[in-house]
């Protein structure tokens, strides 16, 4: 087996240096009743690294992957092209098969990636600080829920409609357990967010206003005015960023008064994967951060002197303040937030900002194409990278047959709001520097005839 | 694995401090390279990407949202930032480069086959909302790993959405709450060991139970008495985890789970030492209703400096119907499909307690446990638990004359070897022996855990590592275990050939510069 | 003004109805150096035995308890920058916060320096 060096005679020689007889008298301990006695059922023996590779690689070729289709999907997890150099340099063993930086004296690699990236992501996001990251965005957002919670001492958070509907299910999930009151508003098909709406939903008994920006029909909230409101009540601003290329062209959220900032980082450095591993960003204000999940690396100096790096802040986590923690998070998502870091160290923040309006202006010659369609209207007046569209028909069936000719046309909003029949209509329409000229003739063109066969 | 020191290497060869060379005028030292922040690298205007330039400006209605400048980041070419990364890299120690015994964390190799399989377009570059048809082989390979995870622990179902070790707890906790709120009743406590990882009494607290603390016996094992005492209607359920964190197997599980069951609560096992007995034991036997499996360790996903992990979450028959959204599930006809909001109805899955996290889990993780699962088969992966015991135990009987190993004489360990501190000379601590090790070129032990053993040190070999490997890190073990009951000094400061020394964890605390404060 | 010590290992200067409250220098020592310190809010309630302060190290946290009922008046604000005062100066101008005494307030379970000095020199 080719990942075991122990050969037969070691493991002869050893069991006799440890005194047993067999192997199982190390087993002792497992009462006899439980210890198996033949291999698990159904699985085959060991394989060879050609035949495993041949049998994934004949599950993956089941797939249509976003490369190989014009490709349209956003919601959250979005299609960027990722430099050659960033999955190079995260395979690199001393950062693959590293452990989290407990020993910082031969961890300062891990160390230097992590206050880079939180320096990053808090000047990306406008905030003073930042942490070094989460499982993903919908958790970031839940824990963000429940900091703000612990900071205003307050129970209820308002949703606003246009929060990813997986997010708001996670903070949910979460709420019915600890107590907390979720105040989740439907989405309404609609040029304009409802920002109005969620400034009238804002009491004194409110901890948070959430409001994704842009948010899950690609509109933009005026963050600055939620704020005011928001703070005029003693409630706090978290903004949920789902996509950070959108921020090399809008303003940061911290600057327009966002006390918490979380988002989802898959962006930049990290593919599509399905769904995951992604990275979850959090950055806040400096005032808050004894109320911060998550892991935090913090510059010091060496026993000479020299400049170092710690994970600290440590009392906040779960292995020491128990069931006092702020979160029970012990992991961060380490490897991703190095492949974010990289993308972003090659972009630059006028890198970031290039990539934004080249996003931006995909969006916009897709958007134009569309609305030549008949009976397709662009619902968006102001969007970055996304956009909605109403059909004249279920956007769902449409996708499906769009799919079937090999276009990868969008996410129907009928598959994020089942339920909610207004929105079936709905198809979010996401494009960005991968997207070709070609692809939006291919999407425009196949899309028309689907409609017209009554899809 | 190279014979101990064949190149004949000592110390005393090597300028150290004290001695009279030149400091070099760059900072570095030959291979020992210091590396500036990427901030203080940054040159105006630079950058690694080369991007089209658009055509069409921002539509009319963004003007009042766009940003008032770039923001204040560094961009640098593709070799600077090459240089960068690569730099820093060198400052870790890795499973790459040698043994990594971290006791409880289980840092064994990770096969290049995982990453290779993981990075496949078909699997990668494919969208989580991608119509369910076009995405038939992903599911597939979800609803085989979950094959295979279920029948590793003999257990019901798997819940495959928890992103993490402790978010899966979360998800097992939820299900025990969800399930005692669908009879009806309300259960305050949840007993965890005073051995058990820090997470589980966070993640008892998280999911509203008020958490009770059980003894450790003398031979480090959950005091079964103490707990069979605890019992009571208000108990929704225990946590064990097993092998516990003394490395040791809980004879008594089943006995445990037979008692908390008949007074109507559930058994929850942390999975983390699965790895011991994969392949060996089924949980599931032993009465365990819920258990994660940390595929960074026991199906050694790349811990990747601290995540991303994967937490899926195996169920008995009585939790099976709480688990969370989504999940694949397997047809009569072999079929394999997707169960989220809109079908918990028509599924008969509508006591699922939600969701936990967008889309439908950590696909890359699970891609790369598949494929180590195939690749070890059902001998390799019993091989794997039992290379893992007999490498550990090879450790323990090979330094218990030299280090405190107080469970030692009861009978053999599982995957991991406990010691303690009470060998060393006054003054001296687990900690020096660690930094010690360092020196030496290894990754230290799991220190000061568990917390029922003073000075803990707690090493987990891992089957990974071969005899000669083993021999060399004992070696070295047994060098400092001498050197710190003899009360050398040099031990206090190490290490001494690291790129920093020890570091000011104090000030880092103190006044916490979390961001880089330059222009 | 009369000092008095508790098992928990805080110090209370009483004096009248007013009081004042520290860790001991056995605590301060024990716990090594102490990086943060939360304080109670002022006019917050408190009753004996609550929990009302934190003292933190780099690895540890310890909760500090309300020695007798009362209401907080103050808490040290000098802490919020030099933490390490609990350290220099544990049972003087490293004080954690101030109190008014409850009615009734029972000083009766507290000890004197005496009885402190002997219990510490079992532990």
């Amino acid at each position: 087996m080719r990942y075991l060096p122990l050969t037969p005679a070691d493991r002869t020689a050893m069991l006799a240096a440890v005194g047993a007889g067999t192997i199982d008298d190390l087993f002792a301990d497992v009462p006899a009743d439980a210890l198996l006695s033949g291999p698990v059922e159904g699985l085959a023996p060991h394989a060879s690294e050609m035949a495993v590779e041949r049998h994934m690689a004949r599950l993956a070729a089941k797939n249509l992957s976003a490369g190989a289709a014009p490709f349209f999907l956003g919601a959250g997890a979005y299609k960027h092209h990722i430099p050659a150099s960033v999955d190079h340099l995260i395979q690199r063993g001393e950062f693959l098969t590293a452990y989290t930086p407990y020993q910082p004296e031969i961890a300062q690699g891990t160390l230097q990636v992590l206050f880079e990236f939180q320096t990053q992501v808090a000047r990306l996001f406008g905030t003073e600080v930042a942490n070094a990251s989460m499982y993903d965005g919908s958790t970031a957002c839940w824990e963000a829920i429940a900091m703000a919670g612990r900071v205003t001492r307050r129970k209820k958070a308002v949703l606003s409609g246009g929060l990813h509907p997986h997010y708001v299910g996670t903070a949910q999930t979460m709420a019915k357990f600890t107590g907390d009151v979720i105040e989740a508003r439907a989405p309404v098909l609609s040029a304009s967010a409802d920002d109005a709406e969620i400034i009238a939903a804002i009491d004194d008994a409110t901890s948070a206003v959430v409001v994704q920006y842009p948010d899950i029909l690609g509109r933009i909230p005026d963050l600055a005015a939620i704020a005011e409101a928001a703070h005029a009540k003693g409630a706090l601003l978290v903004a949920v960023v789902t996509e950070p290329v959108a921020l090399g062209l809008v303003e940061a959220p911290g600057h327009l008064g966002a006390d918490i900032v979380v988002g989802e980082g898959q962006s930049l450095g990290v593919g599509l994967n399905f769904g995951g591993p992604y990275l979850g960003l959090f950055g806040a204000r400096e005032k808050f951060l004894r109320q911060m999940p998550g892991r935090l690396c913090g510059e010091t100096v060496d026993a000479e002197g020299k400049r170092g790096f710690v994970l600290t802040l440590s009392t906040r986590e779960q292995h020491i303040r128990r069931e006092k923690a702020t979160s029970n998070i012990c992991t961060n998502a380490g490897l991703c937030a190095l492949a974010f870091s990289i993308h972003m160290s090659l972009l630059g923040g006028e890198g970031l900002s290039q990539l934004a309006a080249l996003n931006h202006d995909r969006a916009r010659a897709t958007a134009e194409r569309l609305a030549q369609i008949p009976g397709v209207t662009v619902l968006n007046d102001v969007f970055v990278n996304e956009f909605t569209v109403v059909l004249p028909a279920d956007a769902r069936a449409a996708v499906r047959a769009l799919a079937d000719k090999g276009v990868l046309g969008g996410v129907a909003l009928g598959r994020l709001y089942p339920q909610d029949k207004a929105l079936h209509a709905g198809l979010l329409v996401t494009a960005t520097e991968c997207t070709t000229d070609d692809d939006i003739e291919t999407l425009a063109a196949t899309l028309a005839d689907v409609l017209k066969k009554g899809a | 694995m190279n014979a101990p020191n064949a190149s004949g290497w000592k110390p005393e060869m090597v300028a150290d401090e004290g001695d009279v060379l030149p400091a070099t005028v760059s900072g570095d030292k030959g291979l020992q390279l210091e590396e500036p922040l990427i901030f203080e690298l940054n040159r105006a205007g630079q950058t690694g990407v080369d991007i089209d330039a658009p055509t069409r400006g921002p539509v009319a209605g963004l003007a009042k949202f766009l940003r008032k400048a770039p923001a204040a980041l560094p961009g640098l070419t593709e070799p600077e930032v090459v240089r960068h990364y690569t730099r820093l890299s060198r400052q870790n120690y890795a499973i790459d480069l040698g043994p990594f015994p971290l006791g409880s964390c289980t840092m064994k190799h990770n096969p290049r086959l995982n990453e290779k399989v993981a990075r496949m377009p078909g699997f990668a570059d494919v969208h989580p909302l991608q119509p369910k048809h076009t995405v038939a082989g992903a599911f597939e390979a979800i609803a085989e790993l979950s094959d295979w995870l279920i029948g590793l622990t003999g257990m019901a179902a798997v819940a495959l959405s928890p992103k993490a070790g402790a978010h899966g707890e979360l998800c097992g906790l939820l299900c025990i709450r969800a399930a005692i709120e669908a009879k009806g009743e309300t259960r305050h406590i949840v007993l965890v060991p005073e051995s058990a990882h820090g997470t589980n009494p966070a993640t008892a607290a998280f999911a509203g139970f008020r958490v009770e603390s059980i003894p450790a016996t003398q031979d480090g094992r959950v005091d079964m008495d103490a707990l069979i005492a605890r019992l009571s209607p208000d108990v929704a359920g225990v946590m064990i985890t097993n092998p516990n964190t003394c490395g040791l197997f809980e004879r008594d599980l089943k006995k445990i789970s037979d008692a908390v069951h008949a007074v109507g609560g559930y058994v929850y096992c942390d999975g983390a030492n699965f790895n011991a007995i994969v392949g060996k034991v089924r949980p599931g036997d032993l009465g365990v209703d819920a258990m994660h499996i940390n595929l960074h360790k026991t199906f050694s996903t790349p811990h990747g400096g601290g995540g991303p992990g994967s937490g899926p979450v195996v169920l008995s028959e009585a939790l099976a119907p709480f688990a969370p959204l989504p999940f694949v599930q397997r047809e009569a006809d072999g079929s394999v499909h997707l169960v989220e909001e809109e079908e918990i109805a028509s599924t008969g899955h509508a006591q699922s307690f939600g969701r936990m996290a967008a889309f439908h889990g950590q696909m890359g993780m699970f891609t790369r446990a598949l494929t180590y699962i195939l690749s070890h088969g059902n001998d390799g992966l019993r091989q794997v638990s039992e290379d893992a015991v007999l490498n550990a135990n090879y450790i323990l009987r090979a330094l218990e004359d030299v280090l405190e190993a107080p469970f030692a004489k009861a009978g053999p360990c599982m995957h991991e070897a406990l010691f303690s501190d009470a060998n060393l000379a006054d003054g001296f601590s687990t900690l020096d022996i660690a930094k010690g090790l360092i020196d030496e070129g290894f990754h230290p032990m799991t220190v000061y855990f568990p917390l029922v053993v003073h000075g803990a040190m707690l090493i987990e070999p891992t089957e990974t590592e071969s005899r000669a490997g083993l021999d060399r890190f004992i070696a070295s073990m047994r060098s400092l275990a001498e050197r710190a009951r003899a009360g050398d000094e040099h031990l206090k400061t190490a290490p001494h050939y690291t790129p920093r020394r020890r570091l000011d964890e104090t000030l880092a605390a103190r006044k916490p510069v979390l961001v880089w404060k330059g222009a | 003004m009369t000092r008095y010590f508790t098992k928990e290992h805080e110090w209370i200067d009483v004096d009248g109805n007013d009081a004042t409250v520290g860790i001991t220098d056995f605590a301060q020592n024990s716990l090594g150096d102490i990086t943060f310190v939360e304080l109670p809010e002022s006019g917050r309630a408190v009753t004996a035995g609550e929990a009302v302060a934190v003292v933190e190290s780099v690895k540890a946290a310890s909760d500090v308890y309300a020695p007798v009922a009362g209401t907080i008046t103050e808490g040290n604000t000098a802490l919020d920058g030099e933490p390490e005062l609990v350290n220099t100066a544990a049972e003087t101008d490293g004080w954690l916060f101030k109190l008014t005494l409850a009615d009734g307030a029972d000083l009766s379970d507290l000890m004197d320096e005496a009885a402190y000095k002997a219990y510490i020199a079992e532990l």
